[in-house]
């Protein structure tokens, strides 16, 4: 017990001693956070919009004024004629375009029906959408103010809930994401590094020729790592609370633990990496491209699973990511508890366990 | 048998080790008395590192004997490696670590004590003159200092032998010298020495010598009895006549 202290003393000095390696531990959270939070939101806000008035009249600048009033847009100058138009969507500086033409006012109160053109930038077909359906919700939000009296025969009105995240809080589910991939870096590719060092220092033969237990060496190497990846994990929830207001509405306790349990995972991925490898670039290059690239894209928090092909699908059920975040969004956002998750909790129970036996086992080969 | 065995620090009998076809080690037979300085010489590929492997109880032998420090290398593997001290060619101490650091560090993982890590540091960091570097990092030491720290860390536990392989690679010719000094001294407290090394003039400072070639032993006995045996004057000379008859290499 005193040599495991000794050892996991000298683990923690080796990383506060490390410019680097603070800089991936405690820099990169933060630096995710924000970029996820802020940056990479899925909202879409300040569209550069131009409107080509030819009417004039009061209708159509009281839909302008509507448009102006919404957060949404971001008005450019008023533009004179097409050409204009075309230069702008060449520019980048406008994203969409309204049109109306000479008699919009009048052809509405004459015949009861008038046209409108939207144009929009589909190069981005996400953001054209979006623009679309903001700018026909204030056309439809428009024409009933016009008809408050009028009552249509038969009236089916939808009552939308998005449920578990009310206000469309973009950023929400980004977070457990960026869990798994902080503990991903933080306990597969520091870990492996960490070990392979010690092999590339030659300390590694030193400590198998001393008393110490070979597979003590891997509990002290993965302790540091296991309590500052549990220091992460509270300060990314500290920052998802008070910089981008989430609520956390399931059990501390049972995030914690589901954590854990997932951190467990990745150390036993990482101490497979250190086995299979002798040099510190190999280890970072295997942790990187094996094992956070796929935590990346096929997780699900970056791109819908649903959509992709069926090999893509399949590899995402061998990765312990995956049902890391089916777990951490249900507890965290949705407030479920352990009955929901334990099918995933199990499964991930199941691989901790095989990829810590068969690290160990590799381990003990490469010994004799 | 008994008494043979608290005499010698290592016995080793017909001790073999193979790799499929290979022999690595093949049937080497030596022993090295308590408190003495014993040279492990032998070209590359020889078979040397793998023979220590064996010794420090890193790898299991193939077949035959072998007893290090008074224990079995099959069954007490644990009980050899609380009593060696190794110091490898590759640089073993954690740069980003202080001297007291690296010295508190390896005092841990043999098991001494707090109080016993602080005395023993203290008189260690005074012996090599170390007192304003103490709380230095290692990696700002020039490489002889570090040389000398490692070879101290390595037997800072009290071992009863302590393994050396090739323990001054790229050191300067005054650094090995004062190097071997430190050797000396740890010899005369009682710790018995076995080092590896391809620089003849070490060979020169060894009670015994033996010689490896493409696995065996091929001579064994003091550097002047084998200048004599081989007619020469030089140790160089000595190597050469035996690393000659190599066949793989």
């Amino acid at each position: 017990m005193k040599q495991l202290l000794a050892f996991i003393r000298k683990e923690f000095y080796h990383v506060f001693r490390d410019k680097r390696t603070l800089l991936i531990l405690f820099g990169l959270p933060i630096a995710q956070i924000v970029l996820f939070g802020f940056a990479l939101s899925s909202e879409v806000k300040n569209i550069g919009i131009a409107v080509l008035d030819n009417a004039h009249d009061a209708t159509s600048e009281q839909i302008v004024d509507r448009i102006k009033t919404s957060s949404y847009f971001l008005f450019k100058d008023p533009v004179l004629n097409l050409t204009e138009i075309d230069e702008k969507f060449k520019e980048g500086s406008i994203k969409c375009a309204l049109l109306f033409p000479a008699n919009f006012g009048n052809e509405l109160g004459r015949s009861g029906k008038a046209q409108v053109q939207i144009i929009t930038d589909a190069s981005d077909p996400n953001t054209a959408t979006i623009v679309v359906n903001y700018l026909t919700a204030i056309l439809a939000n428009y024409q009933q103010q016009l008809n408050p009296t009028a009552r249509l025969p038969y009236e089916i009105i939808p009552q939308v809930r998005q449920l578990y995240n009310e206000e469309q809080n973009g950023s929400l589910n980004f977070i457990p994401g960026v869990i798994a991939l902080i503990f991903m870096i933080v306990c597969t590719t520091l870990t492996s590094v960490s070990i392979v060092r010690e092999k590339e220092l030659g300390t590694m033969e030193i400590l198998l020729v001393s008393p110490f237990k070979p597979v003590m060496v891997l509990v002290a190497k993965a302790v540091p790592y296991l309590v500052l990846s549990v220091v992460n994990l509270i300060i990314i929830l500290l920052l998802s609370v008070f910089l981008l207001h989430v609520q956390i509405k399931g059990s501390l306790i049972l995030i914690f633990a589901e954590s854990i349990l997932f951190i467990i995972t990745c150390l036993s991925l990482g101490l497979l990496i250190s086995n299979q490898t002798n040099s510190q670039q190999t280890a970072m290059l295997m942790s990187m491209m094996g094992m956070m690239l796929p935590t990346l894209i096929l997780t699900g928090f970056m791109f819908p699973l649903e959509n992709m092909p069926w090999i893509f699908q399949a590899i995402s059920h061998i990765l312990p990511s995956r049902y890391y975040y089916i777990i951490i969004k249900a507890v965290m956002l949705k407030g479920l508890g352990f009955s929901y998750v334990w099918k995933e909790t199990l499964i991930l129970l199941a691989m901790a366990l095989f990829l810590l036996a068969v690290a160990l086992k590799n381990f003990k080969i490469r010994l004799s | 048998m008994k008494n043979t065995i608290s005499d010698k620090a290592i016995i080793c009998k017909n001790l073999t080790k193979r790799f499929g076809d290979f022999k690595a080690v093949d049937q080497i037979t030596f022993d090295v008395d308590r408190g003495e300085i014993f040279g492990f010489l032998g070209a590359n590929g020889a078979g040397k590192t793998t023979a220590m492997r064996i010794l420090c109880g890193l790898s299991h032998p193939t077949s035959g004997e072998a007893n290090v420090a008074g224990f079995d290398v099959y069954k007490q593997r644990e009980k050899i490696k609380a009593n060696i001290g190794y110091m490898s060619q590759k640089f073993s101490l954690y740069e980003n670590l202080t001297v007291l650091e690296n010295i508190e560090f390896y005092g841990g993982v043999y098991g001494l004590s707090r109080s016993e890590i602080r005395t023993r540091s203290e008189k260690l960091i005074a012996t090599l003159g170390l007192t304003n570097e103490a709380k230095k990092l290692v990696g700002e030491l020039p490489l002889g200092w570090k040389q000398k720290l490692a070879f101290s860390v390595a037997i800072f536990h009290r071992p009863k032998i302590v393994f050396l392989d090739e323990p001054t690679g790229g050191v300067d010719p005054v650094t090995r010298r004062q190097f071997w000094d430190l050797i000396y001294e740890a010899a005369a407290d009682g710790i018995t020495v076995f080092v590896t090394t391809h620089y003849m003039d070490e060979a020169e400072y060894c009670n015994r010598i033996s010689v490896m070639v493409d696995g065996r032993v091929e001579a064994l006995d003091s550097p002047r009895n084998l200048k004599k045996e081989f007619n020469t004057h030089s140790m160089d000379e000595v190597f050469y006549q035996l690393a000659r008859k190599a066949k793989r290499s």
